[in-house]
């Protein structure tokens, strides 16, 4: 049994029918990617499944418990942690303050050791830890939102469109670095428009449109599809 | 070089035109002639002269600072100064002139010439940028007539009533007085005097800017110390004659204002003092922080305790009427720590603060009255109350709370807003009267008895407020360093990132609005038994104003901004109460004022402090 079901979820944006009947699987230790163009719904699930937004219909199980409407901060203690779309640093306050915040749930005495880790994944952050997040660039604020997403030791880490208005360069590292999260256990849903660089590290996709799943099979399968390399990677 | 001139002679038109409409706005509405009324030292100047001689002063000097600053030398800033100080004059002089009885055709042939000096000059920029003719002659025209109707109608106006004064009432004799110095009759020399007067103080101004730093801060303080004495003589009588015998006072005091002799004596060792501190200052500070930290804290230590010494004596060091106003102050303060927690650590913009005051309010009153809407006969003690009026004010801060979790901003705030008119529309109702009074209000509130002694003075009352300002003090620090208080901060910064940290949003926010109406409540709870009577236009959406404004004077988020912006904007008003027609003048400037060049606030919290840098320092990181 998978880590996270979504089953057949309807959502609306009050008379706007925005998921149809979305269905997929996340498994324990998967990077799964959600690709799809400009309103597909790819960020309407995610906010669905991390409680933002409540479906009308179907059901959202995250290990063996229904948390379809479940509130969205009673999620973080469950073990799903969201990096919001568009970064969401808390402008003013500093790097170790953001970090200090995505551990808020928790009251056990291994903070500090984890911010250490944050640090040791992010040297950048060390740098600038007593900087005001605000002043970083726009790829050392998605490091930081990632590292404090990883604050709370999700089991489950929901990716809003990491790459999106960074330098090409910076999104290599981004990536590479969702990798090593990975590889240390954490299980990571991504939804991305960079098709290609999502379906590189992912282990499986499911491509998004008009609010249904269109296509669903291994990444590297997806990578080879004709239509998913027509529409989404641009490759004729 | 021309580019230089042409810039330096803008800028001193500018400032001079800026603070010549100063002193005429402030003269039609009748400040002037009323800060006349209060003089600062005796038989010298008064506070309305003063304003007059302060705006050449201060364009005077800030003329001298631009200019120099753009490297002019000393002769272009003192003849900067001396413009500064005419331009300032002249639309005063020319509204004496129209206001005079010999003069008067002067104001009715400018009010006719002007709409063709400024169509000509208009016809002339467009000639001068190769217009057709045709178009130039028929906007010449058309400008003239547009101009021409509002103008021909003021001049008809004034021809029928015959007087500037119908229009402009403050424009009146008592104001001619004052900007003439004294030379209603000789209307020449009182013009000459008042330009000259005016170009003396821009041309100080502009010498002022010449003087060394540490002496013009010196003199700054010197002269700052001396005015604010002279000006609020009365407070310093006072407190005074708490402490001094009669005859001294005699010596210092002519009624309520300061006397030549110990006018200069004050001017002189404030300058000293000031000179020492400005020369000084540095190095004390320096050897402050040089100090281990066992020093340091004996230093703190001593600080503190003095200043606790003189918050416990306060009362008898000031008096009965100053006690009072600091019981007003304490009330204030006591709402301000309130608000704070909504607007300064969780950041929700809470315009209907008064609720809770007028909740406290009645809750004391009708609990404790032994008139005839007090139905408990006594029973109940303040002391008893006070607890109630505490939990009835949370109570209604978290039902007022629940229908605006969802709002946010500006939204929020006028939601709020709302709120705070509905409970004085219910206080007035005939709907409530049988329990509060509706009109008239609740009477007959014993004042509160503290070991068989009755608390009826303002120095009594001082004590219960300063011990309720503590403990909130104390609290409301407690929960800004807490887990709670790091809820709300990240509530403040971004809602929804909030929520995905995993901090419940709507509670939070429910308990900053609960735990915010607490404060208010006791300090209306007081306030009903220092005045032993409430009625419901005690309660509008200014004392929510005010509350509102000092904390954003005082520097949002920080306690001891509180007291001070408490102390401006409740007490300051309260000691000028001859002027209240000015009050909401006053109070506006200072709001705009600050927000222009000190948004932090008198005294900054940390957090802000450091918010205001981030954002400045994301504004050039954008920038490059």
């Amino acid at each position: 049994m998978g880590l996270l079901e979504v089953n057949e979820i309807h959502t609306y944006y009050g008379n706007i029918h925005a998921l149809k009947g979305v269905s997929f699987e996340v498994d324990s230790g998967e990077i799964i990617a959600l690709i799809g163009s400009n309103g597909a719904g790819k960020t309407t699930t995610l906010r669905t499944i991390s409680g933002l937004m409540e479906p009308r219909e179907g059901r959202v199980v995250y290990d063996g418990e229904d948390i379809s409407s479940a509130r969205a901060d009673t999620l973080v203690s469950k073990g799903i942690s969201m990096v919001p779309e568009g970064r969401g640093v808390f402008a003013k306050l500093t790097v170790e303050e953001n970090l200090d915040m995505g551990a808020y749930t928790r009251r056990d005495s291994g903070i500090k050791d984890d911010l250490k880790g944050a640090f040791e994944l992010f040297p950048r952050l060390q740098e600038r830890r007593r900087q005001v997040a605000g002043t970083l660039s726009g790829g050392e604020q998605q490091m930081l939102a990632i590292a404090r997403a990883l604050m709370s030791k999700p089991r489950l880490l929901l990716l809003d469109e990491p790459s999106m208005g960074l330098a090409p360069v910076l999104v290599d590292g981004v990536f590479d670095t969702i990798q090593r999260i990975a590889n240390e256990g954490v299980t990571i849903l991504l939804v991305e428009q960079n098709a290609h660089m999502a379906l590189q590290i992912a282990d499986r996709g499911y491509v998004l449109q008009s609010g249904e799943v269109a296509i669903s099979d291994t990444a590297a399968n997806l990578q080879q599809n004709e239509t998913v390399q027509k529409t989404y990677l641009g490759i004729d | 070089m021309n580019m230089l001139r042409s810039q330096n002679l803008r800028i001193v038109v500018i400032l001079g035109l800026l603070s010549g409409a100063f002193i005429l706005y402030t003269g039609a509405v009748g400040m002037i002639a009323a800060f006349h009324e209060r003089e600062v030292v005796n038989d010298v100047f008064s506070l309305g002269q003063l304003l007059l001689m302060l705006a050449p002063f201060v364009a005077g000097f800030s003329a001298a600072n631009r200019l120099g600053d753009a490297g002019a030398g000393p002769t272009i800033l003192l003849v900067s100064g001396v413009v500064v100080g005419f331009l300032t004059a002249l639309p005063t002089i020319i509204l004496l002139l129209f206001n005079s009885d010999e003069y008067r055709g002067l104001l009715d042939l400018t009010l006719r010439v002007i709409p063709f000096v400024v169509a000509t000059y208009f016809a002339w920029q467009m000639y001068r940028n190769g217009r057709d003719r045709q178009l130039v002659l028929g906007s010449w025209l058309a400008i003239a007539v547009l101009i021409g109707i509002v103008t021909f109608s003021f001049a008809l106006i004034f021809e029928i009533k015959g007087d500037l004064r119908t229009v402009l009432v403050n424009i009146n004799r008592d104001w001619v007085e004052v900007v003439t110095f004294d030379n209603r009759r000789e209307l020449m020399t009182g013009i000459v005097t008042l330009a000259f007067a005016s170009v003396v103080a821009g041309l100080i101004g502009g010498i002022f800017y010449l003087i060394p730093s540490v002496p013009r801060r010196a003199l700054l303080y010197g002269l700052g110390l001396t005015l604010l004495v002279g000006a609020f003589g009365e407070t310093v009588r006072l407190i005074l004659q708490e402490n001094l015998d009669r005859d001294t006072m005699r010596e210092i005091f002519q009624r309520d204002t300061l006397r030549q002799r110990p006018a200069l004596m004050l001017f002189i060792i404030s300058t000293v003092v000031g000179f020492l501190w400005a020369k000084f200052g540095q190095d004390v500070q320096t050897s402050f922080s040089n100090m281990d930290s066992s020093q340091r804290r004996v230093v703190n230590g001593v600080g503190m305790l003095v200043f606790a010494g003189i918050l416990l004596m306060l009362p008898w060091l000031i008096g009965r009427t100053l006690s009072d106003v600091a019981v007003t102050i304490g009330i204030f303060v006591l709402m301000g720590l309130g608000l704070n927690i909504a607007i300064g650590l969780a950041g929700l913009l809470d315009l209907g603060y008064v609720t809770n005051y007028a909740v406290g309010a009645y809750i004391l009153a009708v609990l404790t009255s032994i008139g005839p809407l007090g139905r408990l006969d006594g029973v109940f003690t303040f002391w008893m109350v006070i607890p109630v009026a505490l939990l009835a004010a949370m109570f209604a801060g978290f039902v007022f709370a629940v229908p605006v979790l969802r709002m946010r901003g500006d939204y929020l705030a006028i939601a709020t807003l709302g709120f705070g008119e509905i409970i004085g529309k219910l206080a007035i109702s005939d709907w409530l009267k049988p329990l509060i009074g509706g009109a008239q209000g609740v009477q007959a509130i014993p004042k509160p008895i503290f070991l068989g002694t009755e608390l009826k003075n303002p120095e009594q009352l001082y004590y219960i407020v300063l011990v309720a300002s503590l403990v909130t003090l104390f609290v409301s620090v407690r929960l800004n360093n807490s887990r709670t208080g790091r809820q709300w901060m990240a509530i403040r910064e971004d809602e929804d990132v909030a929520t995905a940290m995993g901090i419940d949003t709507a509670r939070a926010k429910l308990l900053a609005f609960t735990l915010s109406a607490a404060t208010g409540g006791v300090a209306g709870a007081i306030f009903a038994a220092k005045v032993g009577t409430v009625f419901p236009n005690s309660f509008t959406v200014f004392i929510s104003i005010n509350v509102l404004s000092l904390i954003i004077v005082g520097g949002i988020a920080s306690n001891p901004g509180i007291v001070v912006g408490a102390v401006v904007l409740i007490g300051m008003p309260e000691l000028l109460r001859e002027f209240s027609d000015f009050r909401f003048l006053m109070y506006g400037a200072l709001l705009v004022l600050m927000m222009i060049n000190r948004p932090q606030g008198f005294i900054p919290s940390k957090l802000v402090t450091h918010e205001v840098r981030a954002s400045v320092k994301a504004k050039l990181a954008t920038a490059d």
